[in-house]
């Protein structure tokens, strides 16, 4: 598996369940990543920044 | 957004240039979601009237705006779910710019560029309190295709499920699938450049 693979299973992770040899692949290339486990992790922040900006509306 | 914020008139709806500032935020929030300026329009008047009717019982600008929005993500919501019910959903291109940003994010073989490869983030937390911040996010969620923003901002800010999307935009799972990604990959590598590693350069 290459980055390009796992940021895509990262984003449709949040999307749909994957399967199992799909985790157990992206599991192993996060262990060697580091840059494929930041990503992971700046999607989930990602989606609670939209949240909040959604919700407050007031960037001014 | 922060709760220490000191606490506002509470007549804030009555007051013009509030109001006015308020409009306009709703509006560019909608017309990204609905694609339709004069759609937008209407569904940001009707979220201001229904918000005008109970303004009273509101007592601080932010809890204020907070439910304005939430009041507004909901005719969005039902905008976009009577579009479904009437397959009037125009499709979204989900094919503009296929695949370009690939070449500036992975080498050859799909390994991140030395460049991109994403960096652990400092203080995400304190971002949250930051209005420059939020400008920053704005302006990078304003760069998006219009189509990627419009689906991302759909499922991420008026949070409907995938489901909903798909048929709200018109589109397959797998359209949905590639476009969020593409979103996400994009407003990531823009907040990182412009804010969570400022100097970088983009």
């Amino acid at each position: 598996m290459n980055c390009r693979t796992a940021t895509r299973l990262l984003s449709e992770k949040l999307e749909r369940p994957l399967s199992r040899g799909e985790r157990i692949a992206l599991w192993f290339h996060c262990l060697m990543c580091g840059g494929c486990r930041n990503f992971g992790r700046h999607l989930t922040q990602l989606r609670v920044l939209a949240q909040r900006f959604a919700r407050s509306g007031d960037r001014t | 957004m922060n709760t220490a914020a000191p606490a506002a008139d509470p007549n804030d709806l009555t007051d013009p240039a509030f109001l006015e500032t308020l409009r306009r935020q709703m509006l560019k929030f909608a017309i990204l979601q609905l694609g339709d300026a004069h759609i937008a329009e209407d569904a940001v008047q009707e979220a201001l009237i229904g918000a005008l009717k109970n303004a009273g019982s509101f007592r601080r600008g932010a809890a204020l705006k907070t439910w304005v929005f939430a009041i507004l993500k909901n005719k969005i919501a039902d905008v976009l779910r009577q579009r479904q019910r009437m397959n009037l959903a125009n499709p979204a291109p989900a094919t503009e710019d296929d695949g370009d940003e690939w070449g500036e994010s992975f080498d050859r073989k799909g390994y991140w560029q030395p460049a991109e490869r994403p960096l652990a983030w400092a203080d995400p937390e304190g971002a949250l309190e930051s209005v420059h911040f939020w400008r920053v996010f704005e302006t990078c969620l304003e760069h998006l295709p219009a189509s990627q923003a419009r689906v991302f901002m759909m499922r991420e800010m008026i949070e409907l499920n995938s489901d909903e999307v798909c048929a709200a935009a018109g589109i397959t799972v797998s359209n949905l699938h590639v476009m969020l990604y593409r979103a996400r990959l994009r407003l990531r590598e823009c907040l990182e450049n412009h804010w969570f590693k400022p100097g970088r350069g983009s």
